[in-house]
């Protein structure tokens, strides 16, 4: 949390110098205040408050940085608590977990597996971040033969998981020279667990099984130097972990606690109640910076991934497609002509249902401020003028010979008003539904 | 380190509503329903106690539904034929209250009469003691008329009648007053929207205990971060004392999610989505719990796995220590 022009005043030495090109210490922390000028033009301030305001300029969730050979992933420096507020910024990872307890074979198909998923949603491919290697077994060789197996089969980002620290140095040989996320510390293991982070240049998860514990646990680590800290706050129910997830939230932006101002990771299990997807899901949305998911399938992993985009999109941008006018299967002037809305997962989901059914159409996306069909229409910013005026605009008269418009079955209300608009057009409704639009054009078209 | 945890301390709390009547109370529901309440955000226990859980309903059709997804008919088999033994499926699933959707037409392509919709309605109220909500086919001359006659013929069971909008509410809502019904208030996505509709129905005259509001969502992949959003702005108003948004939300997290692809076909569907079966509740279940965590009070679904999962879910939230 930024300190105000008069906090920063409590810590200069208040002698107005002027050395630092300032007529006053205050006139200088306003100047500080306002980010238009450096701590270091003044040559007098003590180190402790060199110290205070350097961590008052840091961001209430530390932003944790995981990379491996090219893959890098990026968590914490939240700012809101609500995505209406501003926007959620950096989308949690998804890791998948292993255990060294299973067969080599099992780990390598499943990381290969997941490592190679992508799916494609509204034009983007999404993919997993990494993976979490667990040391079930206890022994330090399962673990490093366990943790190169996954590296032969995938390149991303890593977590190890145990609160050994013998085994967990294991770990960290075997991907020498790497720095994966060590999870964790506790109570018991923090000053051995410290030093490995320290060695790896690692982050490292803490694990607290209250706040008192993982604060008190977090601010011993700092002093050892470890300053990239994720929190693991234990809590593996639901219901305790969107209380102990929102607790953390709410210190770390409202209070600017500084002991819990981290990315937090959290694990569901397939024990979870509602299943894995429902822990996962809560995770997402409420808070987490890593997500550990207990197995990988692709009918679980596409929904999750589908839902991180949809919570993490800017609130005040609605994903947007260029308005114009597309053909979709190579159409002829005989063919009909789509109307929609600009708003994408709109736009992709008639593109899509229209491509893969073989049948040429035009496709005319109307300028609706993003917004779906029903939401536009509701809002006057999907009206018979507005198509009208993008039927003239991309001059769709001169494409067609044959001037059918189908409208969406959810704004039938618009076809009379759109006849007077556009003399000489047929205009038809269509289904509410794009994945109806296929039966519609073979039936009634 | 002792943590001293902030605690949001609000002036306003949702209105509690209580859906269906017992013989005592001038109906024949075998129990009643109650949700609302809240004073703190959802499941934030350590703030203040949610005295009523949220509770799940299932949604059940006049006739066997033409448009519904192969995987829900195969499910719901024989009984998706007959509302009233549809309605017994459903309460055997574990749904706490019950949504009857009316169709725009009868299987021979002839408009719904209003005598075939008090049937119906008539049948699913004899077949099941748990509450009721029926919802019109979503056109308003239909709507009326046929909510008309359900509201009559059902006089004092206090069913939720829906669904009214912004240009259709006026006969539903008077035939709620004269019938001893609820109604549930349906705006597409937006705060003012919703707040208006509230305040346009509690003008004429209805009680403020029997207004729901269905501020409407997306599914999962299609919009449902707008409702999330608006569903969180209204909770936030509700407890900040704004007094028209301090209503029960509902959601139809099933109509939404199994119109989106991914639940509703299984065939000509990349091969990245995985199993059919198993997506398709994923699909239903988390548009189902993320709307609860924004502050859903009743979701409305169509497959009984996914009523199981969500209850599991509910159960737990519910049950979080309250000092966590
Ligand atoms: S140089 Fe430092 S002490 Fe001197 S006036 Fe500037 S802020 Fe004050």
């Amino acid at each position: 949390m930024a300190l105000s022009g008069i906090q920063i005043y409590k810590l200069l030495p208040q002698t107005n110098c002027k050395d630092c090109g300032y007529p006053t210490c205050l006139a200088f922390a306003m100047k500080l205040a306002a980010k238009q000028a450096e701590l270091s033009s003044c040559p007098h301030v003590s180190e402790e408050a060199k110290a205070q305001l350097s961590e008052a300029a840091e961001p209430p969730i530390r932003l944790v940085t995981l990379q491996a050979d090219g893959h890098e992933i990026k968590v914490g420096n939240e700012t809101v608590l609500f995505r209406h507020e501003k926007k959620f910024f950096n989308k949690p990872g998804l890791f998948i977990r292993v255990r060294d307890t299973d067969p080599a074979e099992d780990i390598r198909a499943q990381v290969a597996a997941a490592d190679s998923y992508r799916v494609n949603y509204v034009g983007m491919a999404l993919s997993l971040d990494g993976f979490a290697v667990e040391a079930t077994s206890g022994d330090p060789g399962a673990f490093a033969s366990a943790i190169s197996a996954v590296r032969a089969a995938s390149a991303r980002p890593l977590i190890l998981i145990s609160r050994d620290p013998a085994v967990m140095a294991a770990g960290l040989r075997a991907i020498d020279g790497e720095s994966p996320l060590i999870c964790g510390a506790d109570a018991a293991n923090w000053q051995a667990m410290a030093e490995l982070a320290r060695q790896h240049n690692a982050p490292l998860a803490v694990l607290g099984n209250s706040l008192d514990e993982l604060a008190e646990l977090t601010e011993k680590i700092k002093e050892t130097g470890v300053k990239d800290l994720v929190l693991d706050h234990g809590a593996r129910s639901l219901g305790a972990a969107l209380i102990r997830q929102t607790q953390i939230r709410r210190l770390a932006l409202k209070q600017n606690f500084r002991p819990l101002g981290f990315p937090i990771i959290a694990f569901a299990g397939n024990d979870a109640p509602g299943g894995q997807a429902v822990m996962a899901a809560q995770a997402i949305a409420k808070y987490a910076g890593f997500v550990v998911l207990d197995s990988f399938a692709p009918e679980t992993v596409y929904p999750l991934l589908v839902l991180r985009e949809n919570i993490y999109t800017d609130p005040q941008k609605p994903i947007q497609v260029q308005p114009a006018l597309y053909e979709i299967n190579n159409p002829s002037p005989e063919d009909p002509v789509l109307v929609t809305t600009n708003f994408s997962i709109t736009y992709f989901s008639v593109a899509n249902e229209v491509e893969s059914s073989g049948l040429p159409a035009w496709l005319l996306v109307t300028d609706a401020e993003g917004m779906s069909v029903l939401t536009a229409w509701a809002a006057g910013k999907f009206d018979a003028e507005r198509i009208a005026k993008a039927v003239k605009g991309f001059n769709v008269a001169d494409k067609v010979s044959r001037k059918r418009l189908v409208l969406p079955g959810h704004v039938a209300v618009l076809s009379g008003e759109l006849e007077e608009e556009l003399p000489g057009w047929e205009i038809r409704v269509g289904p509410r539904e794009a994945v109806d639009l296929p039966a519609f054009m073979k039936q009634a078209l | 380190m002792p943590v001293d945890i902030p605690k949001d301390k609000w002036p306003g709390a949702v209105r509690t509503i209580t859906l269906g009547a017992t013989p005592a109370e001038g109906g024949t529901r075998a129990r009643t329903v109650t949700v609302g309440g809240e004073k703190a955000l959802p499941y934030m226990h350590f703030e203040a106690e949610m005295p009523y859980r949220p509770v799940i309903a299932l949604e059940i059709k006049d006739r066997r539904p033409d448009d519904w997804s192969p995987l829900l008919l195969e499910e719901w088999g024989e009984a998706a034929s007959d509302p009233a033994s549809w309605a017994k499926a459903a309460e055997a699933a574990g749904a706490d209250l019950l949504v009857l959707a009316l169709s725009l037409t009868g299987a021979d392509g002839q408009p719904t009469t209003p005598a075939a919709a008090v049937a119906a309605a008539k049948a699913v109220l004899a077949a099941s003691g748990l509450p009721l909500i029926v919802f019109g086919p979503g056109q308003a001359e239909a709507d009326n008329t046929l909510l008309l006659a359900v509201a009559e013929a059902t006089k004092g069971e206090r069913l939720a009648l829906g669904i009214c909008e912004d240009k259709n509410y006026r006969t539903i809502v008077a035939a709620a007053l004269a019938n001893d019904h609820l109604v549930t208030a349906r705006t597409p996505m937006d705060v003012n929207l919703a707040k208006q509709l509230n305040i346009l129905i509690s003008d004429m005259g209805l009680p403020l205990d029997r207004i729901l509001m269905d501020p409407t969502t997306g599914a999962l992949g299609y919009g449902i971060e707008y409702g999330y959003s608006v569903m969180e702005r209204l909770r936030l108003a509700a407890l900040q004392g704004d007094a028209m948004t301090q209503f029960p939300m509902i959601v139809t997290p099933g109509f939404e999610a199994w119109k989106a692809k991914e639940a509703k076909v299984g065939q000509g569907v990349p091969a990245e989505w995985g199993n059919w079966r198993e997506r398709a509740i994923t699909w239903e279940t988390l548009t189902a719990v993320t709307l609860l965590e924004s502050g859903a009070d009743i979701v409305v679904l169509r497959h009984p796995e996914s009523v199981r999962r969500v209850r599991a879910a509910i159960d737990d939230l519910m049950t979080a220590p309250v000092t966590a």
